[in-house]
């Protein structure tokens, strides 16, 4: 199997030509036929996947699977996982069969929206394999375009706006990141990130406009990628465009944004920003301390005062957020690791919420909380699955959430109190956003009257949330699972930044 | 000698030949009898001299005491302007016979502009680029005003006349000065005079500012854009389609001859203008483009931010930067031909419709073809993994590398205002309220433009069917 990793990031863009070229007609059968195909893709694709998995080995710090091949001009077509993307490319396609099962009721255009998201599948996956900076850059940027329709074909009321919110916000934050990009290229002579992962950006002061800039051409380099994977994070300020893309994109697409097209942004923090730039990375530790900080305890408070569930949920997860570039930055073993479990337990938490809103937005077609109240008495079921991820997003003990707060908390205590401080405060302010919306969506009497009617949840939604119990539940109580994948390269790259610190000298000049 | 000196300008003899025999047959058949058959015929003789050129010998040969030259870099944007006329062309006939402006000078004309641009990007004498440039620019304006009795039209080629004639005046002045103080028209003259080590002459200067404004006014780099609107949306909608195509080409690969070739020895002084032309076209065009309703003045706006990347990748003043700027024009040129096989059938009840709203919730109709201007659009916006986005990849490359950062950085923010008006189309076709039903009727010829370039953008990613090596080895022979 050489060719493994090709074959799980294109076998989505197979499945998608595949339904453009031979599926015709808009009937219910066709309509049925595009949905099962794109069931069937995106499962094969977890099965191949699974073959990654199994086949990796943990105690190789380096790339695996490598694949390597001449592309245009001096770029080169370069795929290989290591223990920090292994788990993303994991994430994406356990996730994405649940995503399309959750586009079951869709009906409009049905054949177009199958093959949007197996476009994007293929895109997502090509970003956490691509091992060439351009590949990296295609597949990063490639994902709008998709995600851009989605929104704006299959949205809601005020899908316009949102889908041009999201796609200029992400553009303009990643353009920035291209020209680093080209920067880093000229300055290390090639686009391969295994060996610019080696090599030194110089860290010597240099005068743009009059003005000394500490860090040099390092924390130049840092600044763009930061634009655009602070965007895409989102991290705050910048993080305005999310509330909208998500209140505004169906299901599935909220599904996918909140659970992979978010950790786009952390793993790039994690591929680039932190091992290439470690001067960069230190100098900024405070001030992306200082945004996470805000992030979560900010955007806590927005989530408390939402009317609109997926709006909350929105805000809840730049909170989260906030816990993985506090996490990242602070640049130790328990921070990092954090930061990915972080992520990943994220990525089943937050997919599960907007899949729970979608459960009662297909019966009620209202996202408002105060339309809701008292689904406890109608849908036993549903009131169940609501709690487990409410209790996983407030991060309790025993779900996967704990782990990775827990993490990143103890990482960042290290390096700032005050950071740690003041993000445990979020934590609190979780529970009280999260469990409010539990209360006024559950519990409370059913006064409703259209309520009353209201049917708990079919076969078809209680298997989409199966997995994604477990996999909370599983991680929750057993995180080596995910840590032993994790922890030798994380150590590596942890290794490696401590010694380029040391030797431009900042640890010892700071002592 | 002689022999020598024609075999090298050949093509340009043949196509100026059938230009002629071209002319005799319309005007001895009947009238309206023939006018089909020549615009078809003569896109047929402009594509294969487009082949025959492209599969000519290598190497760079010198004609008529080197004021010609036919070298790699000619050669290549020989064939992309060739193949844009032949494109263009061939996609004129159906939209001429419906407005009844099909008569058989239109080819003529565009013959002869080609003939023009050819002689314009091969010229290697500043009397030989005046002549190139005024056969190109004289056709030009007729075929502006093709539409007689469209007060528009006749608006636009006047516009475009008196605007025109100002810049050739320019540029003469700048070759006058440029002879006074080089002793030569030559361009090799020229360079051996700049190439001292002392800096060059004041005079020498002024020569270079005014070629340099009366050719950007050419390839309408701001601040000599303002014809660009006003001729696009007036012309008939073909004639738009060939001066957004083939014209950019000759010009901008004339100015880079100009500067790389005899100039290259005063790169510092032409640096910044070109920088300041490039990023004022890049801005302008992406800024005046957002208020557009008229999908050809819109295209004529995306042209403008299109030739700033063009620009951007000459200021750079390297092989790179030469190599960057075929590549650019060539991915330019067929995204063009395939936005404007679409808009050449935007009508409605039979009359031709520019306004973009009426691609109200277009897909539903046509999906097939709203796709295509889909992938265009995304493009044109320089989203990857387009092709597009390829074009201008390695223009900024070309500018990072000499060291003009602050231009890469300019450019990818105007990308950025720009695609709000390419995304807007997309919008339009799919997710905006459903307008009255343009005509479904599109020609053969027109979808297979239009397919095939949207294929070209997706398929390019692949390995840009080579054409990165062949514009580095055609910029290797223009770059000393």
């Amino acid at each position: 199997m050489q060719n493994l990793l090709s074959l799980i990031t294109f076998l989505p863009l197979i499945g998608a030509v595949v339904l453009l070229v031979f599926l015709r007609g808009d009937d219910e059968d066709a309509q049925n036929n595009a949905k099962l195909l794109a069931l069937f893709t995106t499962t094969a694709t977890f099965l191949l996947s699974l073959f990654v998995l199994f086949g990796f080995d943990p105690s190789d710090t380096g790339f695996q699977f490598v694949e390597e091949t001449a592309w245009i001009g001096g770029l080169t077509y370069k795929l290989g996982v290591d223990g920090i993307s292994v788990l993303f490319v994991m994430l994406t396609t356990f996730l994405m069969p649940i995503t399309i099962g959750a586009c079951w009721t869709v009906k409009e255009r049905v054949k177009e929206y199958m093959v949007a998201f197996l476009i994007l599948e293929t895109f997502m996956l090509g970003v956490f394999v691509a091992l060439d900076l351009v590949l990296f850059y295609v597949f990063f940027e490639g994902s709008l375009i998709p995600m851009f329709l989605i929104i704006g074909i299959w949205g809601g009321k005020d899908r316009i706006y949102a889908a041009f919110k999201f796609f200029l916000y992400t553009f303009f934050g990643s353009v920035f990141m291209l020209v680093a990009m080209i920067a880093m290229y000229m300055d290390a002579g090639t686009t391969d990130i295994p060996t610019l992962l080696t090599h030194q950006f110089s860290s010597e002061p240099v005068r743009i406009l009059g003005l000394t800039v500490m860090g040099g051409a390092q924390l130049l380099l840092f600044l763009a990628f930061f634009a655009s994977f602070a965007v895409k994070m989102p991290m705050w300020p910048v993080h305005t465009w999310l509330p909208d893309a998500h209140v505004q994109a169906p299901t599935a697409g909220s599904v996918i944004l909140a659970a992979i097209l978010l950790k786009m942004g952390g793993y790039g923090f994690l591929r680039f920003s932190v091992p290439m730039f470690p001067v960069a990375t230190d100098m900024m530790q405070d001030f992306v301390f200082l945004l996470s900080v805000i992030a979560v305890i900010y955007t806590s408070l927005v989530a408390l005062m939402q009317e609109d569930m997926k709006k909350l949920i929105a805000y809840s997860s730049v909170a989260h957020m906030g816990f993985v570039t506090m996490g990242i930055f602070a640049a130790n073993q328990q921070g990092i690791d954090g930061a990915i479990f972080q992520m990943i337990s994220h990525g089943f938490i937050s997919g599960a919420l907007f899949l729970i809103v979608g459960v009662i937005y297909d019966r009620m077609h209202t996202r408002d909380i105060a339309a809701y109240g008292g689904l406890v008495l109608r849908m036993p079921v549903y009131a169940l699955v609501f709690m487990l991820f409410t209790m996983a997003n407030v991060g309790l003990p025993g779900t996967s959430g704990f782990v990775g707060e827990f993490l990143t908390l103890a990482g960042a205590f290290q390096v700032s109190t005050w950071a740690a401080f003041g993000a445990a405060i979020g934590v609190i302010l979780s529970a009280g956003y999260a469990l409010w919306l539990y209360r006024r969506v559950v519990f409370g009497d059913l006064i409703k009257e259209s309520l009353r009617s209201i049917s708990d949840m079919d076969r078809r939604e209680k298997a989409l949330f199966a997995p994604l119990v477990a996999a909370t539940l599983i991680l929750g109580v057993y995180p080596a699972l995910v840590l032993d994948v994790i922890g030798p390269t994380v150590a590596a790259l942890i290794e490696n930044y401590e010694l380029a610190l040391a030797e431009a000298g900042v640890r010892l000049a700071q002592n | 000698m002689i022999s020598h000196d024609l075999s090298v300008v050949a093509p340009e003899v043949a196509l100026a030949v059938y230009a002629m025999a071209a002319l005799m047959w319309g005007v001895f058949t009947k009238p309206g009898e023939a006018d089909r058959t020549i615009v078809y015929v003569t896109a047929g003789v402009l594509a294969v001299v487009g082949l025959w050129i492209a599969a000519g010998e290598a190497g760079t040969r010198f004609a008529f005491h080197g004021s010609f030259v036919d070298d790699g870099f000619s050669r290549f944007a020989k064939v992309l302007i060739l193949f844009g006329a032949a494109a263009t062309l061939a996609m004129a006939e159906s939209y001429l016979s419906k407005t009844g402006l099909l008569k058989f000078e239109f080819p003529v004309l565009i013959t002869l502009a080609s003939v023009g641009m050819m002689t314009m990007v091969s010229a290697n004498d500043l009397i030989v680029l005046y002549m190139g440039l005024e056969l190109t620019s004289l056709s030009s304006y007729v075929v502006a005003a093709f539409r007689r009795d469209s007060a528009r039209a006749t608006e636009a080629g006047l516009k475009y006349f008196m605007l025109g004639a100002l810049a050739s005046g320019l540029l003469l002045y700048g070759a006058s000065l440029t002879y006074g103080f080089t002793g030569t028209t030559l361009f090799e003259g020229i360079a051996s005079v700049v190439d001292q080590p002392e800096p060059i002459s004041l005079g020498l200067l002024f020569g270079l500012v005014f070629l340099v404004a009366g050719i950007a006014f050419k390839v309408s780099a701001v601040p000599f854009h303002m014809w660009t609107p006003d001729v696009y949306e007036g012309s008939p909608t073909p004639v738009t389609a060939f001066f957004s195509t083939a014209p950019k080409v000759a010009a901008a690969a004339m100015l880079a001859r100009l500067l790389l070739d005899a100039f290259a020895g005063a790169v510092a002084d032409w640096q910044q203008i070109l920088a300041f032309l490039s990023v004022a076209s890049m801005f302008l065009g992406a800024v005046a483009a957002i208020g557009q309703r008229n999908i050809k003045r819109l295209m004529a706006y995306s042209s403008i931010t299109h030739m700033g990347f063009v620009l951007m990748g000459l200021a750079a003043g390297t092989e790179a930067g030469a190599t960057a700027l075929l590549i650019y024009l060539t991915i330019y040129v067929v995204m063009n031909v395939g936005v404007f096989a679409f808009i050449l059938n935007m009508e409605k009840d039979g009359k031709p419709v520019t306004d973009i709203a009426a691609l109200g919730l277009y897909s539903r109709r046509e999906p097939g073809r709203a796709a295509a201007l889909a992938v265009l659009m995304f493009s044109l916006a320089g989203v990857p993994p387009l092709v597009g986005f390829f074009g201008k990849f390695y223009v900024l490359v070309a500018a990072v590398d000499a060291g003009l950062v602050w231009l890469a950085v300019a450019g990818v923010i105007a990308a950025v205002i720009a695609a709000f008006y390419y995304l807007r189309i997309v919008y339009l076709m799919y997710f905006a309220e459903p307008t009255e039903a343009l005509d479904g009727r599109m020609p053969a010829l027109h979808g297979a433009f239009l397919a095939g370039s949207a294929l070209l953008m997706i398929f390019g990613i692949v390995n840009l069917f080579g054409i990165d090596g062949a514009a580095a080895t055609a910029a290797a022979a223009l770059v000393r």
